[in-house]
């Protein structure tokens, strides 16, 4: 046993159990040193966001480890309180997971990209503290290549499922660059909130903000570092915003036709995005119609996620081949590179012998013409490479088996070979 | 098959620069395919590999027109042999330059055929040489052909804006994109290429036009307003006129500038074809 995983998600466990296991980043260094000192473990990890909290280890000497009870002890909880939400994984589902969480496949979103970042920051933290060094450095790096494949080949990650994402995407297939465009935010509301700090977010210079209570209008704009326009001055500054959002509780549309000739005339037909969050709608339907003008209301918005949604589900089954052929890649590598050490040891072992035994028989040859020391040097070589021919070469065929542990073992064995690790690349202590 | 007047230039180079137009017009043909497959679905693939194709047709094109040249011995004569290749050639160049600065290809729906159109016409068709007459002042032939021709080339991107402006309003108003109106550029982008190529093309088209009206009072000492084609240019030059006016003063676009640009297009249209009739630009020697 190699590779373990032990944890809780938004699937398993409710944010009251997620939140009791979280561990703060200020923290984690010491939670990860803590984790290598368990008895079995050799290198871990532990990656913590609000979705999910998740242990995983490498437990070199085959031994296997008790994440649990790591858990317990760490967070000092009894066995039943935890026992129901969490999961665990072994060895090839391990990885595979480890892949699924790096792409974005396991998220709440799936396709959200900040999952990886986390995971990367996880890993450096990790790496840091010297818990990660030598094979889950191997698997978590691949975990990033993977998800970069993921996001590179499939569109899991690239159509907006939010609202407020939607609504970017629409601004910028009317006006291309958001920068220098102008937000109205007519009522307030989370959604249009919401959306208004996406839009600034991308590029957006101004917003301005009016609301039928003048002050709550005020606290918006200071919010947002806009400014505020009294209600009945509505229409006519609204011209100036390229964008508006409404939300207001108005039991009748507040902008009509008339109002959308307005503005067009006013702005010399440059275009006009509406967003109508607001049920009852604030925007008359009829203002879709005039040139230039596009309003989208609440159920065009949801229907655009919910077919995204529907996309990235099409996509995720393409991701998912993708992680199972990327899982049995990663368990071929891990093969070999068990393999590796061995075929080095045996090589190793068997040119001491022979350096040995030429040494020891050098004085009785007596001095020797340079043809012949080659001669020497050649035979016991050749003699040398004929014996370790099939050992090697079984080994090596014996890395893209199951059962490779059992072929090494017999091979150190039958050459009283020395234990020796596969080089790893063990980080210079960089502080 | 070759008429008389060209005695400078041995046979085989005049099929050699058929020959390069040929290619030419083998690698616009899968610029034409793009435009095709584009109306039902993308494919990024055959967008890069068509953008290639053009652009190795594009510099075909310009060698079969550079041999051209050398053949006939004079520049003007040259352009208005080739003017459906010349004039195909620019609307490539504009259609480049489109692409380096809006990083978008989706024009090439309506350029692509159109100049494959163009080069086929060129590539097929066997013409005499252009006889200039004796009192012609070439050099401001040669100016109005230039000029025409890059206003040409200009307005017709402009109208292929126009359309794609127009489909894409169709499309975000439909609240539904799939296929190549999901890749079009936003709509501002599309809007600023047409603007710019309009202002780009109607200096051009004014200058050519200008020049046309020397050439013809110092051939023929007047303007003969009766000629079709004479009409149907300044029919054209009036609508672009409008066209710059109105957007200028009230910001036209979107389906009344769309209209106004098809009007256009269309009596450039008819101007080009026109040649057929008008006894002026008949460029054959008779």
């Amino acid at each position: 046993m190699r590779f373990q995983l032990i944890g809780v998600n938004h699937n398993t466990a409710p944010v009251e159990v997620r939140e009791r296991l979280a561990i703060p980043e200020s923290r984690l260094p010491e939670a990860c040193k803590k984790l290598t000192e368990f008895p079995g473990i050799e290198e871990g990890m532990i990656l913590s966001t609000c979705n999910r909290v998740e242990v995983l280890a490498n437990t070199q000497n085959g031994s296997g480890a008790d994440l649990r009870a790591f858990l317990q002890s760490y967070f000092q909880l009894s066995n039943s309180e935890l026992d129901r939400h969490l999961y665990e994984y072994h060895e090839q589902d391990a990885v595979r997971h480890v892949f699924r969480v790096a792409s974005s496949l396991d998220s709440m979103v799936v396709g959200e990209p900040q999952i990886l970042g986390q995971v990367k920051e996880a890993y450096a933290i990790a790496r840091a503290v010297g818990a990660v060094r030598a094979q889950l450095d191997q698997l978590v790096t691949r975990a990033f290549a993977v998800a970069k494949r993921v996001r590179t080949e499939t569109a899991v990650g690239s159509s907006s499922v939010s609202i407020a994402s939607v609504a970017v995407d629409l601004a910028k297939k009317i006006f291309g660059n958001l920068h220098g465009k102008h937000v109205f935010l007519v009522g307030a509301g989370k959604m249009s909130e919401l959306a208004a700090r996406h839009l600034l977010a991308h590029g957006c210079e101004s917003i301005f903000v009016a609301n039928r209570t003048y002050d709550r209008a005020v606290g918006l704009a200071y919010k947002f570092k806009g400014q505020a326009i009294h209600f009945e001055d509505l229409h006519n500054t609204c011209d100036r915003a390229d964008i508006v959002i409404t939300s207001t509780g108005a039991p009748h549309a507040i902008f009509r036709r008339e109002h959308g000739e307005l503005f067009l005339s006013r702005r010399k037909n440059r275009p006009m995005f509406f967003i109508d969050i607001a049920v009852p709608r604030d925007v008359d339907a009829a203002m879709n119609k005039l040139d230039g003008i596009f309003v989208y209301d609440i159920d065009d918005l949801q229907q655009a996620v919910a077919s995204h949604v529907a996309d990235r589900r099409k996509e995720a089954e393409r991701a998912e081949a993708i992680v199972t052929l990327e899982v049995e890649r990663f368990q071929a590598r891990l093969l070999t590179l068990d393999v590796v050490p061995t075929i080095v040891s045996l090589q190793d072992h068997l040119e001491t012998i022979r350096q040995a035994e030429i040494d020891r028989v050098r004085g009785r040859l007596g001095p020797l013409s340079p043809d012949q020391e080659l001669a020497v040097e050649a035979l016991t070589r050749g003699i040398v490479n004929k014996i370790m021919h099939t050992p090697i070469s079984t080994l090596k065929s014996a890395a893209r088996d199951p059962e490779a542990t059992t072929v090494i073992d017999l091979v150190r064995r039958l050459f009283n070979l020395q234990e020796k690790r596969a080089k790893t690349s063990v980080p210079g202590d960089e502080n | 098959m070759l008429a008389g007047g060209v005695g400078i230039c041995p046979k085989l180079t005049y099929d050699m620069s058929i020959f390069w137009l040929r290619v030419a017009l083998g690698f616009y043909g899968v610029g034409l395919l793009y435009a095709l497959v584009a109306l039902t679905r993308t494919s990024e693939l055959l967008n890069r590999v068509a953008l290639h194709a053009v652009y190795l047709g594009m510099i075909l094109q310009f060698v079969s027109l550079t041999e051209g040249v050398f053949l006939s011995d004079h520049v003007t004569a040259a352009m208005v042999h080739n003017s459906e290749s010349l004039l195909a050639f620019l609307m490539m160049v504009v259609f480049m330059i489109v692409f380096l600065v809006y990083k978008t290809t989706s024009p090439g729906i309506i350029v692509f055929p159109l100049v494959f159109l163009l080069t086929f016409m060129a590539a097929t068709r066997q013409q005499p040489f252009l006889v200039t007459s004796p009192g012609m002042r070439t050099s401001w032939l040669f100016a109005h052909i230039g000029l025409i021709f890059l206003g040409y080339a200009a307005l017709v991107l402009s109208f292929c804006a126009s359309v794609l402006y127009l489909i894409q309003q169709h499309s975000l108003k439909a609240k539904r994109a799939s296929g190549i109106l999901a890749r079009l550029p936003a709509l501002e982008d599309i809007d600023q290429i047409g603007y710019r190529a309009l202002l780009l093309g109607f200096p051009f088209m004014t200058l050519g036009l200008i020049a046309g009206s020397v050439v013809a009072e110092s051939t023929y000492g007047r303007i003969d307003f009766h000629d079709p084609k004479i009409l149907l240019s300044l029919l054209m030059w009036a609508v672009y006129l409008i066209m710059v006016y109105t957007r200028w003063i009230a910001g036209w676009r979107g389906r009344k500038a769309a209209v106004l640009a098809s009007v256009a297009f269309a009596a450039a249209v008819v101007a080009w074809a026109a040649n057929y009739f008008s006894s002026i630009h008949r460029f054959v020697a008779s």
